[in-house]
């Protein structure tokens, strides 16, 4: 198995990590979310063969993220479903669902936005 | 004559199941428990349908799909709920975006056990399900 | 140029036997995007992990999808034995790669049924699942479950196969390759399935790399990503080559999953020689701490398991990342250009499993 690394890093370092991690080819596998006390514990996870390398924030309920779909175009997915089901306020996703990706008419127990959606 | 009492055509519509009751509907067609060779039909078609089975429980999301479903259907009908999921909602009837079993919605006419409900099973429902679309019909009759 | 009408495919449709919901934008017949919304089977599974503890977690995990039901229960014990650092007998690291491969027979089974009912093709689809009942009996045989199995457990598996039904197994195997050579020649001569398939929603190695496909869908993209090379389980001790293509289109996925059929059969074979004697299960203790991501290889691709345990019963965190999630992207990408009569073949061909997706 892979060996597996956690990298903690600052929201507005991520652009400049995924970047390089998309020079080295590395290809991105997942985005999750865990529910912390003080916001969402973002994980990126990054494949690059030998190596499996997690890049991880934690995004409160006011922070902007920027979206890495720029550089991982597919990254869209999972920036869509992270926005609509935790509440994460990431900005820039191309293509934006804005909000109708997934059809559920309550609210998630893990968005962590007030109010209902 | 009366085709429907052998012959029903079937509408399969998945609630939010985990697929394993679908396969396992879809099984009773094929070859080794083949109820078609009693001209038991998978239909898309709500319209042609006089049996509904479903699988899966019942969320908001699809609240308003199988209620449209059944109310497309062409009277006599009846409802099977396959599975556990959807008599009750099963083992995710603590899941926040879980209604619970069919029966929030719909009136279902037989329940029929099991996670996964094997093919035996949904097919001895179905049977169940005939002798009770037969009832319907004679009523329907009387009072035309 | 054609005025855009958007259709709506799905929830119900006749050639998906789940819901899934797609708005396309049609320029004539012409599909110009494609925009999904899911959540018709949104379970949120993930949340129950507040409710069941680790233990029974396992059910649940098992329930994620009744397809690749035995590979989400493996997942998930495989990744809260990392975190505990358990080592299981060598044994049921054999037993459950008899079990993976038997799950990825069935699938290819079951989703070659559903390609030749997509394409119209009766007799093939009743052919493709009259076979799969062999290895459903043979599930049965085992674990007494026919989709739904509940052997996997954490620190082992629950049931032995003892060496009488392992060979029993090996001569139910023959029959089967043989039979099953017969109906795979028809779907990669037959004209008729050839002149729907070949061509059609082509996605090129760049293309595939750069939307970030997994499984036979990259693979018949010529991308050589499987997860069973980083030799989970037995797999280390098995000898195996990923199987790829190059032409990236329906056919040559329909050809990847088609030799992943022989080729899982090769690997049963291999774990039934080389399976050693010896315990099923060791005994777990305490409750898991810490996180851990486990990958592995689905019949649909690259699966990736998150758990998070604090040291109580009761875990953080579970996630699943199904391989069709990931493969949607491309899905979304080959839809661009095709004709909507093709609309419905071109999404069986990513061998779309809505329940694990949506959760």
């Amino acid at each position: 198995m892979a060996q597996q690394t956690i990298n903690t890093i600052s929201a507005n370092e991520l652009l400049a990590y995924a970047l390089r991690l998309k020079n080295t080819n590395h290809r991105m596998v997942a985005i999750s979310c865990t529910t912390v006390e003080n916001g969402i514990e973002m994980s990126y996870s990054f494949d690059g063969g030998n190596d499996f390398i997690n890049l991880r924030f934690i995004a409160g309920p006011e922070d902007e993220i920027e979206s890495i779909s720029s550089i991982y175009p597919y990254s869209f997915l999972y920036e869509n479903e992270i926005k609509e089901l935790f509440g994460v306020n990431i900005t820039g996703i191309t293509p934006d669902y804005k909000d109708k990706l997934y059809k559920i008419s309550v609210k998630t127990p893990f968005n962590m936005k007030e109010g209902d959606k | 004559m009366n085709f429907s009492k052998k012959s029903p055509w079937i509408l399969h519509y998945d609630g939010s199941s985990c697929n394993g009751c679908d396969i396992e509907v879809l099984a009773c067609l094929t070859p080794l428990y083949d109820v078609e060779r009693f001209g038991v039909i998978n239909t898309g078609n709500p319209k042609h349908a006089d049996i509904l089975l479903i699988t899966g429980s019942i969320n908001e999301q699809n609240k308003s799909v199988v209620k449209q479903l059944y109310e497309q259907m062409a009277n006599p009908k009846v409802v099977v709920a396959v599975g556990i999921c959807a008599a009750t909602g099963g083992i995710f009837s603590e899941c926040y975006n879980v209604l619970g079993g069919v029966d929030r919605i719909i009136p279902v006419d037989v329940y029929v056990p099991g996670c996964a409900a094997r093919p035996e099973a949904i097919i001895d429902g179905v049977v169940k399900a005939l002798g009770i679309l037969e009832e319907r019909q004679k009523f329907a009759r009387k009072k035309a | 140029m054609g005025k855009e009408t958007v259709i709506p495919f799905g929830p119900q449709h006749p050639v998906l036997p789940e819901p899934i919901h797609l708005d396309l934008v049609l320029e004539d017949e012409t599909v110009v995007e494609a925009i999904p919304s899911i959540g018709y089977i949104h379970r949120g599974l993930e949340k129950l992990v507040e409710k069941k503890d680790f233990q029974q977690y396992t059910y649940v995990a098992e329930r994620i999808c009744g397809i690749c039901s035995f590979m989400h229960g493996m997942g998930y014990c495989m990744s809260v034995e990392s975190i505990m650092g358990v080592q299981i007998p060598e044994r049921a690291e054999f037993l459950r790669t008899i079990w993976a491969e038997l799950s990825r027979l069935h699938s290819h089974m079951l989703w070659l049924g559903l390609l030749a009912d997509a394409l119209g093709f009766e007799s093939l689809f009743m052919h493709s699942w009259r076979l799969r009942e062999q290895i459903l009996d043979i599930f049965e045989e085992t674990t007494s479950g026919r989709v739904i199995f509940s052997v996997c457990d954490i620190g082992g598996v629950r049931k032995d196969i003892d060496s009488e039904t392992l060979k029993k197994i090996n001569s139910i195997l023959d029959g089967f390759e043989q039979e099953v050579s017969e109906i795979t020649k028809v779907f990669l001569n037959d004209s008729s399935v050839i002149l729907r398939t070949q061509g059609l929603g082509v996605l090129s190695q760049q293309a595939a790399f750069d939307l970030g496909a997994v499984g036979p869908m990259a693979r018949a993209s010529g991308i050589d990503i499987d997860m069973r090379k980083s030799g989970y389980a037995a797999y280390g001790r098995l000898k195996m080559e990923p199987i790829l293509e190059t032409a990236g289109d329906c056919y040559a996925r329909t050809s990847v999953r088609i030799k992943e059929v022989f080729q899982s059969l090769d690997l049963i074979r291999q774990c039934i020689a080389l399976i050693p004697e010896g315990e099923i299960k060791v005994k777990v203790m305490g409750n898991p701490k810490g996180e851990y991501f486990t990958r592995l290889e689905q019949p649909r691709g690259e699966v990736l398991y998150y758990v998070k345990a604090n040291g109580t019963k009761f875990l953080d965190r579970v996630r699943v990342r199904t391989p069709t999630f990931a493969n949607i992207p491309a899905l979304l990408e080959t839809l661009k250009g095709c004709q909507l009569a093709d609309v419905p073949v071109l999404i069986l061909t990513i061998d779309p499993c809505i329940s694990c997706t949506e959760r």
